[in-house]
C-alpha cells in the first residue's frame, strides 16, 4: 500500500519529496492511532477496575460512556494552565513535552505488520533503549521547575526507580538480542515466527517477566506508583500541572504503556506472528487465516498487556520504597544475568528454535 | 547537499548548546544545555555512519549519567550559588585547556587542507552495513582480551566504590527485608478460639 500511495505521489512531486511527504502521513496517521489508544485505553481503565470492584463506570456520556475520553480531553483543555509563580517557567512549560516526545517517537521503529515500519533501521533495538530512556528527563524536570517539595520528591523517586530498573530490562533485551542474532525489530518478529512454541516468551520465560514487570514499574504504574503516590506526595512530579499541561502528561503515561505492551509483544511474543502459524491441519479450512501473521494479532496481543496493566492496578497494594529498589536491583538483575548465562548454554547446545544462529 | 544542510544546523545547534554550558547562570539550564550537546553530537554521529557509538552515547551519557548529574545538582540551593563569583580563579586554567583544544582543531582542519592520505573521505557502505554487527565482531575475535580486562577493570572500579563508599556506623537499626518478604500468616496472626460469653 505504501509503494502505491508512494507511486501516486511520484507523478505529482518531485524526488526526494515524495518520499517526505509519504513519511510524515505515515507519522501522522501513526500518531493519531496512539492517541486515540490512549483515549480509549483510560476508558477501558476506568471501565475495567469499576467492574473488578462490582462498579459501572463512567456511563453517562455518549452510547455506553463511549464519549467519556473526548469530554475529558475538552474539559481538560478549556482549563487554565497555571503556572506557579516561583517556578522556572521555561522548564515548567518544557517538561510535559520532554515527557511526550520519547514516548512517540519510540514508535518509528516499532513494525505494525509484515511490510510496514517507518524506520527500517537495523539497530531498531538501541534506538529503542535510547529514547526509552530519554522519558525520565520530563518528570525529573517537572518535578524541579514547579519548586515544590511534593514535585521534588516525586521526581526523585521517580527517577531512582526508573534508573534502577532499566537496567534490568536492558538485560532482558540483551537475551533477546542473544536468541534472534539481530537488533532490528522486524527481524526480531521473524527469528519467531513458526507458531507458539517458537516465541522467546517460552524460551526466555524469566526475561520476559523481568521485562514486563519492568516495564509496569518504568512507566510509574501501579503497584509501582510511589512516584505520585497521593496519600504520600500529593500527585508528585506533576501536582501543579494543570489544563493542557496536565493532560500531556497523561497522555505520555499512557502512550508509555501502550508502548510497553507493543515493545512486549514484539520482544517475546512475536509481534504480528500468529500463535497457530504451524498448525497443518488449519491449511484449506475457513480457519486457515488465523494461522496468517497480521495486525489483527499484534493488536489482540497490546490489548492483553494493555489489560495486564489494568488488571495489576485493580489487584495489588503499592509497594514499599526500599521493597521497589530491592526487586530491582536484587532479584531482577541476578535473574536477568542467570538466565543470560542459560541461554548461552543453550545456544552452544542448539536447544531451542534459534539453532541457526550461530 | 542535504547532508550539509544536516550537518551545519546541527553543528550551529552543538556551539549553541556548549555556549549554555558555560555561560549560563542556573546549574540546571547548564546540565540541561549539556544534554541538548550530548543529543546533538550523536544525531552528527550519525551522519557519519557510527550509529552504534551514536546510540550509546545517548544510551549512557543522556539517560545514565547524565540523569544522576541533574539528581546532584536538583539537590543543591540554587538560590545562594553565585556561579560567577567562581568562575574569576578557574580563568588561566580554562584559557590553557581552551587553547590546546583549538590548536587541536586548528590541526585537523591543516591535515584537511593538505590533503594528507590520513584524512581521506571513506568510501560510504550499503544501507544494510551493520556497524554494530562489525564492532562487536572485531572486538570480541582480535581485541577479545583488552576487551574482557577493561570490562573486569570496570567491575573492579564498581565493587571498590562500593566497599569505599559503605560504613558500619554503630548502633543503626536495620531492617531484613527478605525476612519481612517472606513472613506467613502463622508468624503474625494467632487465632484464639472462645466459647461465646454472651447467655442471651
Amino acid at each position: 500500500m505504501a509503494n502505491q500511495l508512494q507511486q501516486l505521489l511520484g507523478q505529482f512531486l518531485p524526488e526526494p519529496f515524495d518520499w517526505l511527504v509519504l513519511t510524515v502521513l505515515q507519522i501522522v496517521a501513526l500518531i493519531i492511532c496512539v492517541i486515540l489508544c490512549v483515549a480509549y485505553l483510560t476508558l477501558a481503565e476506568r471501565k475495567v477496575i469499576g467492574y473488578m470492584q462490582s462498579r459501572i463506570g463512567p456511563n453517562r456520556v455518549g452510547p455506553g460512556g463511549f464519549l467519556q475520553p473526548f469530554a475529558d480531553v475538552i474539559k481538560l483543555m478549556l482549563k487554565e494552565v497555571i503556572v506557579p509563580n516561583r517556578s522556572n517557567s521555561f522548564l515548567f512549560v518544557v517538561a510535559p513535552l520532554l515527557a511526550i516526545v520519547p514516548a512517540l517517537a519510540t514508535w518509528a521503529v516499532i513494525p505494525l505488520f509484515p511490510g510496514f515500519v517507518i524506520a527500517d533501521i537495523n539497530a531498531g533495538l538501541l534506538y529503542v533503549l535510547a529514547l526509552t530512556s530519554l522519558g525520565v528527563y520530563g518528570i525529573l524536570l517537572a518535578g524541579w521547575a514547579t519548586n515544590s517539595k511534593y514535585a521534588l520528591l516525586g521526581a526523585m523517586r521517580s527517577a531512582a526507580q526508573i534508573v534502577a530498573y532499566e537496567i534490568a530490562m536492558g538485560f532482558a533485551l540483551v537475551g533477546v538480542l542473544m536468541a534472534s542474532g539481530s537488533l532490528n525489530l522486524g527481524d526480531i518478529i521473524e527469528a519467531q515466527s513458526g507458531g507458539v512454541s517458537n516465541w522467546f516468551a517460552i524460551w526466555l520465560f524469566p526475561l520476559f517477566i523481568v521485562y514486563f514487570i519492568s516495564g509496569v514499574a518504568e512507566t510509574n504504574r501501579a503497584p509501582f506508583d510511589v512516584a505520585e503516590g497521593e496519600s504520600e506526595i500529593v500527585a508528585g512530579f506533576h501536582v501543579e500541572y494543570s489544563g493542557i499541561a496536565f493532560a500531556v502528561f497523561f497522555l505520555a503515561e499512557y502512550a508509555n504503556i501502550i508502548l510497553i505492551a507493543a515493545l512486549t509483544s514484539v520482544m517475546f511474543c512475536g509481534g504480528w506472528e500468529s500463535p497457530f502459524a504451524g498448525w497443518e491441519f488449519l491449511q484449506g479450512t475457513v480457519f486457515a487465516v488465523i494461522a496468517n501473521p497480521s495486525l489483527a494479532w499484534f493488536a489482540v496481543k497490546i490489548a492483553f498487556f494493555l489489560f495486564c496493566f489494568l488488571w495489576f492496578r485493580a489487584t495489588f497494594p503499592r509497594y514499599r520504597y526500599d521493597q521497589i529498589m530491592r526487586l530491582g536491583w536484587k532479584i531482577f538483575i541476578p535473574v536477568t544475568i542467570v538466565w543470560i548465562v542459560v541461554e548461552c548454554g543453550m545456544l552452544l547446545l542448539k536447544i531451542g528454535p534459534w539453532g541457526t544462529v550461530l | 547537499m542535504a547532508e550539509q544542510i544536516i550537518f551545519y544546523a546541527f553543528s550551529c545547534l552543538l556551539i549553541i548548546a556548549a555556549l549554555g554550558v558555560v555561560v549560563s547562570r542556573n546549574p540546571i539550564n547548564a546540565v540541561m544545555s549539556l544534554v541538548l550537546c550530548f543529543v546533538t553530537s550523536a544525531a552528527i554521529w550519525l551522519l557519519l555512519e557510527a550509529e552504534f557509538l551514536a546510540m550509546i552515547l545517548v544510551l549512557v551519557y543522556v539517560g545514565a549519567v547524565m540523569v544522576l548529574f541533574v539528581f546532584v545538582v536538583m539537590m543543591q540551593d540554587i538560590e545562594s550559588a553565585t556561579l560567577s563569583a567562581r568562575f574569576a580563579p578557574n580563568v588561566w586554567p580554562g584559557l590553557v585547556v581552551g587553547a590546546i583544544s583549538l590548536a587541536e582543531l586548528l590541526v585537523v582542519v591543516w591535515v584537511r587542507r593538505e590533503g594528507l592520505p590520513i584524512a581521506a573521505v571513506p568510501e560510504p557502505h550499503p544501507a544494510d552495513y551493520s556497524n554494530t554487527l562489525e564492532l562487536g565482531k572485531i572486538l570480541y575475535t582480535q581485541y577479545v582480551y583488552a576487551f574482557e580486562l577493561a570490562a573486569f577493570l570496570l567491575l573492579l572500579a564498581i565493587v571498590a566504590a562500593i566497599v569505599l563508599t559503605m560504613r558500619e556506623r554503630p548502633g543503626l537499626k536495620k531492617q531484613n527485608i527478605s525476612q519481612q518478604v517472606s513472613v506467613r500468616k502463622e508468624d503474625r496472626v494467632r487465632v484464639v478460639k472462645m466459647e461465646p460469653e454472651s447467655d442471651a
